[in-house]
């Protein structure tokens, strides 16, 4: 068999397809408890449970903003709260049209003899991970690969590494039910130019496509969440025609008509630069053969925290922030977003160096 | 840099998607002597230069025929020769819109240790032969890779070589100035089903694209020449919309969109069978980024050879069958073909022959 064609074929397509609808895209609400730690504490607020689950709240329950959203990917200890009223979040995102999805990788670890390059992990007992996740309602995970540009990076072995990790955990999700998000991100560090970038994103697109073929993955019942193809965080911008055009060359040369559709992840950038991005690319007069949507953590939700800050009579302001930014997005797989739905926080460069999640 | 980029960018992009015109398609004429040779004896034709002249003198004169056609396919000797009337046969195409492309492969060689896989070869000295292909009028080339299925076959030895080899092939075009036509044929010899068909063809074209990407080949310059999927040619037969599905399906997960077009080999099928298969590929509904249409040889040329055989006279009547098979697989390119193009004697014939060797 090609593609492995299980019990779930038919609602894994059904399920990617739906996550591709035009007009809407993911929230990337599973930041590990440390990483949401980090973020907490940018706006003074304890990293506790109480206070994980109140964030998440505030995003699920914004007015309007489910219906810019076909998923949301949590982490485990989300999947399983409940709204101060005692609603499980998963039947709150159900009840309003928006699968939730989970994620399944346990982070990086570096591999030895690379300068710096790593590997994720997370395979093991994956199977049975899986199946409890459907079982509380998810229908797609999503495994962040990493790789980096370097005077020799990415080598040669992380590429591989990462493109069979990658291949591994697709197979394995849709065996067990999920569609597997497959995310490859090449991050930006570095003062590479724009061309630099898309040479890197189309080698490392080539080596994963060619795992899933090796690894019988259903490519019709998968995503990709790839990093847009831009300069390094060192060097000048460049507009969003450009990022646009290169980004969905290399989209074009790499990723097969069966993927039904692409959500970008914003890397280091501001909420602004996401969505006018995203946009630039829907605007792209050329076939394009997968829907071109966001998977967005950082770029949906960055005012969003600021103007909540952990206070309870912030929530309201908050919540309009936060659906701003989705119906932006929203606006940008139509390639209709005019732009400047911009706080001064939405310009806000979101990059870290060295990024860990 | 991540794919070619040389001072013939433009112009392959360009070529690539003429060829790749909706309404047109390619007319393989690059038998070899050899080949041409058992051609010619099946309507007992001597294989003299004059009567290989004749015959694609014939072919490329058929009033109305290059108007379906976007490339013709040659092998060396016929990028050089002349209609009766002294016009070099390039020019004769190139006036009627259609593109000279050439052979440049020199057939394929069994790779030790395998049940009979072959590879193919040349590639030495390829890129002085292009720049002289170049420079007689072609813009484009094709190398034939030859895969078959059996119960260890194909090997991950002969995917890998032959990937290898079409890439290889490939970037030298590109460097100079020809569209390589990337045909991985995986034969259709066999018992087997159109299942295991698909599971081949998404293996090899995988790894194809795959090989391609390695070697920096520009994809928006360069064409596919695949079998359609189909079960093996002593299984039951199936329909054309079957094989549509199959073929697409195998296409959509395997070939990137930044590829304009596929020009679909015919095979063994007859001339009607590879009609109606690429017919019902251009009804499908589904996603094809890519123009589907014929690199047809047997499939366009059987009834003509069989009404010329050889004598002046038939020209004309082997002219009328030529003409009607190029509009029918231009009307196929269209989804748009009806059927029963006046059936030439041998157009419903199978040209499947065992083990076939170019």
């Amino acid at each position: 068999m090609s593609a492995s064609v299980g019990k779930y074929a038919e609602e894994l397509i059904k399920t990617a397809n739906y996550i591709a609808s035009p007009g809407k895209g993911i929230l990337a609400a599973d930041e590990s408890t440390g990483t949401i730690g980090k973020r907490l504490a940018s706006i003074n607020v304890e990293n506790i449970e109480s206070n994980r689950q109140a964030l998440r709240e505030l995003l699920f329950t914004s007015p309007g903003a489910l219906a810019c959203l076909s998923g949301v990917i949590l982490f485990e200890e989300t999947l399983y709260q409940k709204t101060s009223d005692g609603k499980p979040f998963v039947e709150v995102l159900q009840e309003n049209n928006v699968v939730p999805g989970i994620k399944v990788d346990k982070g990086v670890v570096e591999l030895a003899g690379t300068n710096g390059e790593t590997t994720t992990q997370g395979l093991d007992s994956l199977g049975a991970r899986c199946a409890q996740y459907y079982r509380a309602g998810a229908r797609f995970a999503k495994w962040r690969a990493v790789l980096k540009i370097g005077p020799t990076e990415p080598s040669e072995l992380s590429v591989q590494q990462n493109a069979q990790g990658l291949a591994r955990y697709a197979i394995i999700c849709q065996e067990n039910g999920l569609v597997p998000i497959v995310e490859p991100e090449i991050l930006t560090d570095g003062n590479h130019d724009i061309k630099k970038c898309a040479a890197v994103t189309e080698i490392v697109l080539a080596a994963v496509y060619k795992a899933l073929s090796d690894h019988h993955v259903l490519l019709e019942g998968t995503l990709l969440k790839p990093n847009m193809v831009t300069p390094g965080s060192d060097s000048p911008k460049v507009a969003p025609e450009v990022i646009a055009e290169y980004t969905v060359t290399a989209l074009r040369r790499t990723v097969p008509a069966a993927v039904p559709g692409i959500v970008f992840l914003s890397g280091g950038q501001s909420e602004e630069e996401a969505t006018l991005n995203l946009n630039g690319m829907n605007k792209l007069e050329v076939l394009k053969p997968w829907t071109l949507s966001f998977s967005f953590g950082r770029a949906l939700q960055q005012s969003t925290l600021k103007i909540w800050a952990g206070k309870k009579e912030n929530v309201e302001k908050a919540q309009d922030a936060f659906l701003a930014r989705c119906k932006a997005n929203s606006d940008a797989t139509l390639g209709k977003y005019a732009g400047g739905s911009a706080g001064g926080l939405a310009s806000e460069s979101l990059y870290v160096k060295e990024y860990k999640y | 840099m991540s794919c070619y980029k040389g001072k013939y960018t433009d112009e392959l992009i360009a070529t690539a998607n003429y060829i790749g015109t909706p309404g047109k398609g390619i007319l393989a004429a690059d038998e070899s002597t050899g080949t041409i040779g058992k051609r010619l004896s099946s309507i007992n034709v001597e294989n003299v230069e004059s009567n290989r002249r004749a015959l694609r003198e014939l072919l490329f004169t058929t009033p109305g025929a290059l108007e379906c056609l976007s490339g013709v396919i040659l092998f060396e000797e016929t990028l050089y020769q002349k209609s009766a009337a002294g016009k070099p046969f390039v020019d004769v195409l190139k006036e009627g819109g259609v593109i000279p492309g050439i052979k440049v492969d020199k057939g394929t060689v069994e790779l030790p240790g395998t049940n009979g896989e072959t590879t193919t070869q040349g590639l030495d000295g390829l890129a002085q032969r292009c720049q002289q292909y170049y420079t007689a009028g072609a813009r484009f080339a094709k190398w034939r890779a030859v895969l078959k299925i059996g119960p260890n076959e194909p090997s991950q030895l002969a995917i890998n070589e032959n990937a290898n080899g079409l890439a290889r092939y490939a970037i030298i075009c590109q460097q100079n100035g020809l569209v390589p036509i990337v045909e991985p044929e995986i034969l259709v010899d066999g018992s087997h089903d159109i299942e295991k068909c698909a599971d081949v063809t998404e293996r090899v074209l995988a790894a194809v694209y795959k090989a391609l990407n390695d070697h920096h080949v520009l994809l928006e310059g360069t064409l596919l020449k695949p079998n359609m999927v189909t079960p093996g040619s002593e299984a039951p037969k199936v329909a054309p919309e079957v094989i549509a599905e199959y073929t697409v399906r195998a296409l959509q997960r395997t070939m990137p969109a930044a590829v304009p077009a596929v020009v679909f080999l015919s095979g063994g099928q007859s001339e009607e069978e590879a009609t109606r298969n690429l017919n019902a590929m251009n009804r499908l509904k589904t996603k094809k980024p890519w123009s589907l249409t014929f690199s047809f040889g047997r499939a366009l040329q059987q009834s003509t050879l069989k009404a010329w055989a050889g004598k002046e006279e038939n020209i004309p009547k082997a002219q009328a069958a030529f003409l009607s098979r190029c509009k029918a697989n231009s009307d196929a390119t269209l989804g748009k073909y009806e059927g029963g193009a006046s059936l030439g004697e041998g157009a419903s014939e199978s040209l499947h022959v065992k083990d076939y060797k170019y």
